[in-house]
């Protein structure tokens, strides 16, 4: 799979926009970028190719170290650092800005961010247990039952589902249509749902996976 | 800055939501028959106005045929073609789901008595 290029934004929150059929379609607004290349990692000198990327301006306290490193890229200082997995990074210069117009109406893209944290869950809401019955006698109702055997093997099975914290774990979701691209307000607006909360760190790059089109043009070559 | 504005601005239509709750409208819908369009008119009385920017919507109830019907249309919706208002009604809260339980004499709404502005104040 081919990583591909992406930007650096924070969801705005959704809302709906009226398809050409006049039924509605919900969208995730994005503010994202712009992103300006802060290094360059190449495989000889670092093991790997990734472009790290830059977004938001950071005025106060400004680590040291934070300040060289951008000292060196000779631009100002980032809240926020990200570096990007890319096949090849020729034609990348540091200093470089990426901007929404990396991304075009129809395209698919996948939106990398942390999901909402939960909390402390059950298992019926974080693993999606049935449960047993509210009423008529029952007398289970969403504890976890039985979790292992008795005395062979003596103890539980490493990764048994129960309950914990549930939430705030990094989530990609896959091919995501673009809808629009507001350039001047270097928003993106993405049709569905993507991970996190209002105000959240996300990452959207260039879907990784191949359209139906694009594997079928893929057999053929 | 209100991003989510900014996003919804294209899809509002300035000439929409004249109107309020109590009032008795004429909602003409775009309908789409294979390959025809054709408008349809839907008439009741507006029960509820909900949300805000270009998600907001509204229910209109009718008595069709002695049944109770209602419909809710996105109030910026491109498959409306114009609400048009018939008559103004004088109601005390916003959401007039009442409404639901009354029939006949009882579903009555009373008239809004407007000031008509006068030339030169």
């Amino acid at each position: 799979m081919a990583l591909k290029e992406g930007l650096i934004g924070r969801k705005v929150g959704m809302t709906q926009l009226f398809g050409e059929d006049g039924k509605q379609i919900p969208v995730t607004v994005i503010q994202a970028g712009p992103c300006p290349v802060v290094e360059v990692r190449e495989k000889g000198r670092h093991g790997y190719n990734a472009l790290q990327i830059g977004f938001e301006p950071q005025t106060k306290n400004v680590s040291k170290p934070r300040a060289g490193h951008f000292k060196k890229a000779g631009l100002p200082a980032m809240r926020v650092l990200r570096e990007l997995r890319l096949e090849k990074v020729d034609g990348y210069q540091v200093g470089q800005t990426l901007t929404v117009d990396l991304f075009a109406p129809g395209e698919l893209v996948d939106v990398s961010g942390v999901s909402k944290g939960k909390g402390f869950q059950g298992g019926v809401k974080r693993y999606g247990w049935s449960g047993g019955g509210a009423s008529h006698g029952s007398m289970f109702h969403r504890a976890p039952g039985s979790i292992g055997a008795s005395s062979d093997p003596s103890r539980v099975w490493p990764g048994h589902h129960l309950p914990g914290r549930m939430g705030a774990d990094r989530r990609t979701v896959l091919n995501l249509a673009v809808v629009r691209v507001l350039a001047e307000q270097n928003l993106l607006v993405i049709r569905g749902a993507v991970p996190g909360s209002i105000g959240g760190l996300v990452v959207v790059r260039k879907s990784v996976k191949l359209t139906k089109a694009q594997q079928r043009a893929r057999k053929g070559e | 800055m209100d991003l989510i504005g900014v996003v919804e601005a294209s899809q509002m239509k300035k000439d929409r939501g004249a109107f309020a709750p109590g009032d008795t409208v004429k909602v003409q819908v775009k309908v789409v028959e294979g390959e025809k369009e054709r408008v349809q008119s839907f008439e009741g009385v507006v029960i509820r106005r909900r949300g805000e920017g270009a998600r907001a919507s509204f229910t209109v109830r009718r008595i069709s045929y002695g049944v109770g019907v209602e419909r809710t249309f996105p109030l910026h919706s491109p498959m409306i073609e114009r609400v048009q208002v018939l008559r103004r009604g004088e109601v005390r809260r916003s959401k007039l789901y009442y409404l639901r339980a009354l029939t006949g004499k009882a579903a009555r709404l009373k008239e809004k008595r407007t000031v008509i502005p006068t030339s030169g104040e």
